[in-house]
């Protein structure tokens, strides 16, 4: 007992003490499972600097981790209100695109997005829609507006997602109004049509809901449009659609904290993941939207020609990018509380 | 045995580690951020204190208490069983026992959806034997059978361990008395093990209030609980304040809860406090 | 005789309850389909994906080490504690166990964050360190939870008559007191061993510099949805301690055996 405990405590301080000090080191902050491993690797042979990947769960997770100050991250991969929240509050590091050659090849209409109108701080990584996710078996008509969600034929078959945002603002949407909005009364009325909703919801989900759409759990579900083509993938009877009364455009992009230690290789990496085969990789593993022309190019014909994966811009004329919302979130947060608690 | 030194490194961490975050709490709990003032103030327990927040408070306390008293009925049998089992196969029995707990918490909670669902494995097995599909996930009962799950080896190893070392004697000497079964397991089985049944009770009771994965995932996010309240404050809508003062409001109750049982355990025990 | 089976019935079933979702998990880790909504076929590409997958193998190993290590300073610390506890005057023993209880009530989030906050402010960088000594942190209430009733049921008289024989306090702890108190200190340990391997929350605010647990790896696919990969590395690690379990089974049943025949 006593000598396991010792070599215990000796194996522990040797690892702990273990480390090679001698190659630069980046530390990249992304979502989980949201890169082809292999990417990482390949960088760092060709590179010859090691990588230190941490995953994170939330935008709001990732923010505070970065606001305390606690570690020091070279890249982070957010989303775009969160961007815009760090630019705001002088979070991030402006990137020397004389760094990043290859941000010639991202899309135009993905360059300047609102959240970094002079693109100063940001390089898109991958972007999508949100929508409606139906199953065309068990729902005979074509769904093509939100209210679909609110009708009463579908109780019990609708999956709403458990996120104050994207619910609230697709109700908004639905009402008529911004997604960004901060109006009072708009946004009490959007708390209306979600209480009256609520009888009718199966389920506030998170990922799960993707399994119950292919399981044929549920006949309809608001999803983002990665997750709706990976879904048919599994199961054709499914379809998606982007609802006429507009919808929510996302943006996840790769920037630079101010407190970066490492920041040209941090560039370096930024550069490296817009190469046109690593991006390729990366959209091919993920299965969301790339920006990066080239890549496109080099995807199967039936996902670069499929709209609900890559709608074409006069789709997307009623879409909105999520805005930081400062402390009117306080508004949504108590609004959700409160349908959540009916 | 004047050992009340060896505490001293643990009481030194413990100020360390929890006094002083405690502190952090009761600090942010008590103040406003607005700009750069801090100020005194009452108004994050006055919003708690609004009917719908303690809705959710009294919702979050029920089913705790309702999987804690479900975790002891079905726990405390089976501590019973296993102490009675051969030796060899006793600690083989407790480890089989945790080794669902090192699977992850997430996916154990994932898996419980797909036996759990409309076309999931329990229906299935029912319309194959020519029953109805019932409808056990997204309402109450899914939940508290998440909570269940999750801590009952909460419940069973301390009662277990407890049980196991108590004097064969006493019990023989009650059952010469003339005591049947019954009377023998709540006149002196029972109050010997209830430091156990304590312990127990304390480390599900707790963590089932503040949990928030498994009512979003097993409730269908239907059922707001405290756990999720609280996350929601810190992590989205980042009012650490309000959220500080409804982690006060919730280990008060509970601290005074648990000054009433350990009143209970010392009546029952005499000598000795807590 | 029928209260036998009853009772074999009675533990067959919570075992049932117990392990059904991991069997579900194990099923599914041969699917062949991403998905947990439909079959695709029999496959073991998880599993091999699984090792090859740097992200999964490093937080595998800092799971486990964190885990034992954890658990390890925890109950050793805590044991020590619980004594100490057991000894007190009542005024200093309810603070001590009230301020015990404290990390137990405290919801996962608000330990996580001003443990973080803390070690900020200590100028500590976040890391292996710190998240270790969090981990160690949440761990030793459990351990004395679990040691202190045990310390409660001890004879005294037993420790007491050892001294009068001539043994050295520690050779009559070892001897007399610690088989008394062993169940309790391995509960806690196994306790501890478990939350800590299972931490999330606490983990992922107090950890940095590459430093990623098994944990924050699974809930960070919560927004992507969880790679069967975990699945395969979950059964993979389930089968491990099942057979670790019966290996020791059979070599203490022959070490019995062999012991029986000597006499």
């Amino acid at each position: 007992m006593k000598r396991l405990l010792a070599i215990v405590l000796v194996l522990v301080t040797i690892l702990i003490g273990c480390s090679p000090k001698n190659q630069t080191v980046l530390n990249v902050y992304n979502w989980g499972d949201y890169i082809d491993e292999k990417v990482i690797s390949d960088f760092e042979k060709k590179y010859n600097i090691k990588v230190n990947y941490e995953t994170f769960t939330t935008n709001e997770d990732m923010y505070i981790k970065l606001k305390a100050g606690g570690s020091h991250y070279d890249v982070i991969i957010p989303s775009d209100y969160m961007i815009k929240r760090m630019i705001d509050e002088d979070l991030l590091a402006k990137l020397d695109f004389e760094n990043i050659p290859n941000y010639k090849y991202i899309a135009d209409q993905f360059k300047n997005l609102d959240f970094d109108p002079d693109n100063e701080y940001s390089v898109p990584y991958m972007w999508g829609t949100v929508g409606i996710l139906y199953n065309t078996k068990m729902i005979q008509e074509k769904i093509d507006s939100w209210t679909a969600l609110w009708d009463q034929k579908y109780s019990k078959q609708i999956l709403m997602l458990d996120s104050q945002r994207d619910s609230i603002g697709i109700t908004l949407k639905m009402l008529g109004y911004s997604l960004n909005s901060k109006d009072t009364n708009e946004l009490e009325q959007a708390k209306k049509a979600l209480i009256e909703q609520k009888p009718l919801v199966l389920a506030y989900v998170v990922d799960e809901g993707k399994d119950k759409m292919i399981a044929g759990e549920a006949a309809l579900a608001v999803v983002w449009s990665g997750d709706a083509i990976n879904c048919i993938r599994e199961n054709p009877d499914l379809t998606y659609v982007i609802p006429k009364e507009g919808s929510n455009l996302w943006f996840d992009s790769m920037v630079i904290p101010k407190n970066a230690r490492n920041k040209k290789e941090a560039e370096l990496f930024i550069n490296f993941m817009c190469e046109t085969d690593i991006a390729y990789r990366n959209a091919d593993y993920i299965g969301y939207a790339s920006p990066h022309t080239e890549a496109v190019k080099k995807l199967p014909k039936e996902i670069a020609n499929d709209h609900r994966a890559y709608p074409p811009m006069e789709e997307l004329t009623n879409c909105e990018v999520f805005v930081d919302l400062g402390s009117v979130i306080k508004e949504f947060d108590r609004i959700w509380t409160e349908i959540k608690a009916q | 045995m004047r050992k009340t030194w060896l505490a001293y490194p643990y009481t030194l961490w413990m100020l360390l580690f929890t006094v002083i975050p405690m502190g952090l709490l009761i600090y942010f709990s008590f103040t406003t951020n607005s700009g750069t003032n801090t100020a005194l103030t009452w108004t994050h327990f006055q919003r708690f204190f609004e009917p719908i927040y303690l809705k959710v408070l009294l919702r979050s306390i029920t089913l705790a208490a309702i999987s804690t008293v479900i975790c002891l009925l079905i726990g405390y049998p089976a501590a019973m069983i296993l102490n009675g089992s051969s030796l060899k196969y006793k600690n083989t029995m407790i480890t089989l026992l945790v080794l669902p707990m090192w699977m992850n918490f997430l996916l154990r909670t994932y898996a419980w959806l797909t036996l759990l669902e409309r076309k999931g494995i329990i229906n299935s097995l029912l319309v194959a034997i020519g029953l109805n599909r019932l409808d056990l996930l997204y309402n109450e009962f899914a939940v508290i059978l998440g909570m269940v799950y999750n801590f009952i080896p909460f419940m069973i190893l301390p009662i277990y361990s407890v049980l196991n070392k108590i004097d064969r004697s006493l019990i023989e000497a009650a059952e010469d008395l003339g005591a049947n079964p019954v009377i023998t397991f709540i006149k002196v089985i029972f109050p010997l093990s209830l430091p156990g049944v304590l312990s127990g009770i304390t480390m599900v009771f707790m963590p089932a209030v503040t949990t928030f994965v498994i009512s979003r995932l097993l409730g269908g996010g239907q059922i707001t609980l405290i756990g999720d309240l609280i996350e929601q404050q810190f992590l989205l809508v980042g009012d650490w304040n309000f959220g500080s003062a409804i982690s006060l409001v919730m280990i008060v109750i509970i601290l005074i809860t648990m000054g009433f049982t350990s009143k209970y355990e010392r009546e029952q025990t005499g000598g000795g406090l807590w | 005789m029928v209260t036998r089976i009853l009772k074999r019935c009675y533990i067959a079933l919570l075992f049932i309850f117990l392990y059904a979702p991991i069997i579900v998990l194990a099923i599914f880790s041969f699917n062949s389909s991403r998905s947990r909504g439909t079959w695709d076929g029999f496959t073991l590409k998880w599993y091999y994906e699984m090792f090859q997958d740097r992200q999964i193998m490093a937080a595998l190993y800092y799971s486990l080490i964190i885990g034992v290590t954890s658990a390890l300073v925890a109950t050793i610390i805590g044991t020590m504690a619980a004594f100490g506890i057991h000894n007190m005057k009542p005024f200093s023993k309810t603070t001590v166990m009230n301020i015990t209880y404290l990390p137990v009530l405290n919801p996962d989030i608000v330990t996580g964050i001003s443990f973080m906050l803390l070690f900020i402010f200590l100028k500590i960088r976040l890391g292996f360190l710190t998240l270790l000594l969090s981990h160690i942190t949440f761990n030793i209430p459990y351990v004395i939870l679990s040691v202190l009733p045990k310390i409660k049921q001890l004879d005294k008289s037993m420790y007491e008559a050892a001294l009068d024989l001539g043994a050295t306090p520690f050779y009559a702890f070892r001897k007399v007191i610690l088989p008394e108190i062993m169940p309790g200190v391995i509960t806690g340990l196994l306790l501890a061993f478990t939350l800590s391997f299972d931490d999330f929350v606490i983990s992922f605010f107090n950890t940095g510099s590459g430093v990623s647990n098994l944990s924050i790896l699974i809930y960070s696919m919560a927004r992507r949805g969880i790679n069967p990969k975990i699945n395969a590395l979950s059964t993979f690690m389930f089968i491990s301690v099942l057979t670790l379990l019966i290996v020791v089974n059979i070599l203490m049943s022959k070490q019995q055996k062999t012991k029986e025949e000597k006499i």
